[in-house]
């Protein structure tokens, strides 16, 4: 089992994470974020084993920390 | 033991005098009539511990003294007029960035390549900031070997007391002559820098040295903060030189080599009977305009003397302006032959006639 | 119990900003040099130098002591800042236009001296920061706005190409080419952007990494398809690889 923390409004909607995930943990939200994006966030964190793979493709350090 | 007088030539006075002052690290490439400043500090510096590099450009050995400034240590270049405008880009980013510095440039004649003759073409590269954006260098022009080691001393001493670029405005005369001068202890208290130097964030917080700045008010600031720093470096640390004001009814004003010349033309019109004096400003920037201003309310009219085609006489000029309204002459002429005494005082008797006769009459005299 | 596997680095400021475009890698590159700054233990000591171009606003983000640079000048300034603190660790964090254009002298004495300083050069085949020009990288045929009609080689001439030109530089210790396109990728880019700290910390020489990137913004690509760019034509010509390590060779 895995959980991460994701900074909401630090996430410019790349989509590079939901892309690398092997797991498909992430997804587009449906409401816009202070700086006007639709981030990322996690749809189903029963799949997520904490490999911190979104973490290190996020060029915005928006996912701030991962457990495991 | 006290210091004895050696018979030394400028370049290497000056170089001497920097190990003297502390100067940590020396970043140059070679140009004549300075290159012995590089040469002896090649070998110098590193007996000492101290970094002396080779650069590969000007460009570059101005952005090394940028980046060796910033760590709050004493640094060095020195160039020469073509050369020392390739270090414009690097001494605007300084002069934003309050970085201090010493400049030696030792004047050779231009524009262009010219050749290496003593000049005085570069008062306006010096003085008004050749860089973009709003800054001056600070400036001081020695008129001796001796000066040139003193105001070596001042121009680290300025520079670091108020995080600035200094330039010590010297030219090909200077560098390459030798006379008797002392280089004694270096005589000013050492400045800390620890408040804002870029050492590494040991048990602090992080610091950074950036010109670019995005918030338009503390731009504004900082330019404005800049150039009240002249206005306490003019107030503070003006150094010039008068001789036989009082009583003159004409004044030379002539910086540098020339004004050294100039001062023995007038010890020879004095001694002929003409009231002249001689006003020589060591601080070029920021212009002493007071100064001068109050002698020109007291005089009926100056000549200014310089070894080009008119640069400080825009200065005397603008001092004046305001204060009176006195002609000002001017005797120059584009570096390649070297001003006389017999030149400058024949200059100056004709002035002399021409202003005060025609005031007073042949009986003042 | 749940177990902290991984964390913004230290060595990335608390109330950091990234300055950068959605899905552009700066914002890897710059999260793996401050990795490498933690893991070697050395932020109290290291002096970053910026350059000019999407790098210039460092201090936004690093958290180290930042020295900003004119354009091209960084290794320069580094060159000042390690002769003048030779113990101090120093890294340079520039663009292609920077490192290889204007700054192509700069570059390539430091490292012919030898300064131990560590480069990190962002190649993304443009001027990222002032929209999107041809640059010393701009690959024949690729669209700028300043070679509409694709970069050709009678007009503009040919990308230049980094590695090859300094691995030959007597003085450097560490030279490579790597990509960000794919979470390998970036943990092997990690491990070269150590080696090249290494080579100073060490005391071998310059170390160098230069970084393919995407300007998904210039290139009007998404994030995605500016990574297959990549690891298509711009990895064909710019092959990834190590030029030159003999960090590995000390033991």
């Amino acid at each position: 089992m895995g959980r991460i923390v994701i900074n909401r409004d630090r996430c410019k909607a790349c989509y590079l994470c939901v892309d690398a995930c092997p797991n498909k943990v992430l997804e587009a939200d449906e409401t816009v974020n202070t700086l006007g994006y639709y981030p990322v966030k996690v749809n189903a964190e029963k799949n997520c084993v904490g490999c911190t793979v979104c973490a290190r493709v996020c060029p915005d350090i928006a996912i701030e920390k991962v457990y495991r | 033991m006290k210091k004895q007088k050696e018979l030394l030539k400028g370049n290497y006075a000056i170089a001497q005098a920097s190990i003297e002052a502390g100067c940590k690290s020396y970043f140059g490439y070679p140009i004549t009539p300075q290159s012995e400043i590089g040469e002896y500090l090649s070998t110098k510096m590193p007996e000492l511990g101290r970094a002396y590099v080779a650069a590969e450009s000007e460009v570059a050995a101005i952005s090394m003294v940028l980046g060796a400034g910033a760590t709050g240590e004493k640094v060095m270049t020195s160039s020469s007029s073509c050369a020392v405008a390739l270090m414009q880009e690097g001494l605007s980013f300084i002069a934003g960035d309050e970085i201090p510095c010493v400049l030696v440039s030792v004047m050779r004649a231009g524009p262009g390549l010219g050749y290496i003759y003593p000049s005085q073409g570069d008062y306006y590269q010096a003085t008004k900031g050749g860089g973009n954006g709003d800054y001056k260098l600070v400036t001081y022009a020695p008129a001796s070997v001796q000066e040139c080691i003193d105001l070596t001393y001042k121009s680290f001493y300025v520079s670091q007391k108020y995080r600035t670029p200094v330039c010590l405005l010297a030219d090909g005369m200077l560098g390459q002559m030798m006379e008797p001068a002392v280089i004694g202890e270096y005589p000013y208290p050492e400045v800390d820098q620890s408040s804002w130097a870029i050492t590494g964030a040991k048990e602090r917080e992080v610091r950074h040295i950036a010109s670019i700045e995005r918030d338009q008010q503390t731009l504004k600031n900082r330019v404005e903060k800049i150039f009240e720093k002249y206005n306490h470096i003019l107030e503070n640390e003006n150094i010039f030189e008068k001789y036989e004001i009082e009583g003159a009814k004409l004044v030379i004003t002539a910086f540098g080599s020339i004004a050294r010349i100039a001062k023995a033309a007038v010890k020879m019109a004095r001694k002929n009977g003409l009231k002249v004096g001689l006003f020589r400003p060591i601080l070029l920037n920021p212009f002493p305009e007071k100064i001068v201003a109050e002698i020109a309310q007291k005089v009926d009219g100056i000549l200014d003397v310089e070894l080009n085609c008119g640069q400080m006489l825009n200065d005397i000029k603008a001092s004046i302006a305001s204060a009176a309204t006195i002609p000002v002459e001017f005797y120059g002429r584009p570096a390649g032959v070297m001003m006389t005494v017999e030149e400058i005082y024949k200059q100056i008797e004709a002035a002399y006639r021409k202003l005060v006769e025609k005031k007073y009459g042949t009986a003042c005299i | 119990m749940e177990q902290l596997v991984y964390k913004k680095p230290d060595a990335i400021r608390d109330d950091f900003r990234i300055t950068f475009c959605p899905g552009c890698d700066h914002g890897v590159a710059v999260k793996l040099v401050a990795e490498v700054i933690d893991e070697l233990g050395v932020r109290e000591d290291t002096i970053g130098i910026a350059s000019v171009g999407c790098s210039v606003f460092s201090y936004d983000f690093f958290n180290v002591d930042i020295v900003e640079a004119a354009h091209g000048r960084s290794l320069a300034v580094a060159t000042g800042v390690k002769r003048t603190k030779p113990d101090r660790v120093v890294f340079t964090y520039q663009g292609d236009g920077d490192l290889a254009s204007i700054g192509l002298a700069e570059t390539i004495h430091a490292m012919t001296r030898g300064e131990k300083v560590t480069a990190i050069c962002i190649n993304n085949t443009t001027y990222g920061m002032t929209g999107g020009q041809a640059g010393p990288t701009t690959l024949l045929g690729q669209v700028t706005t300043t070679t509409t009609k694709g970069r050709q080689a009678e007009l503009s001439g040919y990308p230049l190409k980094i590695c090859e030109i300094l691995k030959e530089v007597d003085g450097t210790a560490f030279v490579a080419r790597v990509t960000l396109d794919s979470p390998q990728a970036i943990m092997n880019a990690k491990k070269c952007i150590k080696k090249a700290f290494e080579a100073q910390l060490k005391g071998l020489g310059t170390g160098f990494v230069e970084i393919l990137s995407t300007c998904p913004t210039n290139w009007k690509m998404t994030p995605q398809e500016s990574h297959a760019r990549v690891r298509g034509e711009m990895s064909e010509v710019f092959k990834p690889g190590i030029y030159k390590d003999k960090v590995s060779e000390v033991v």
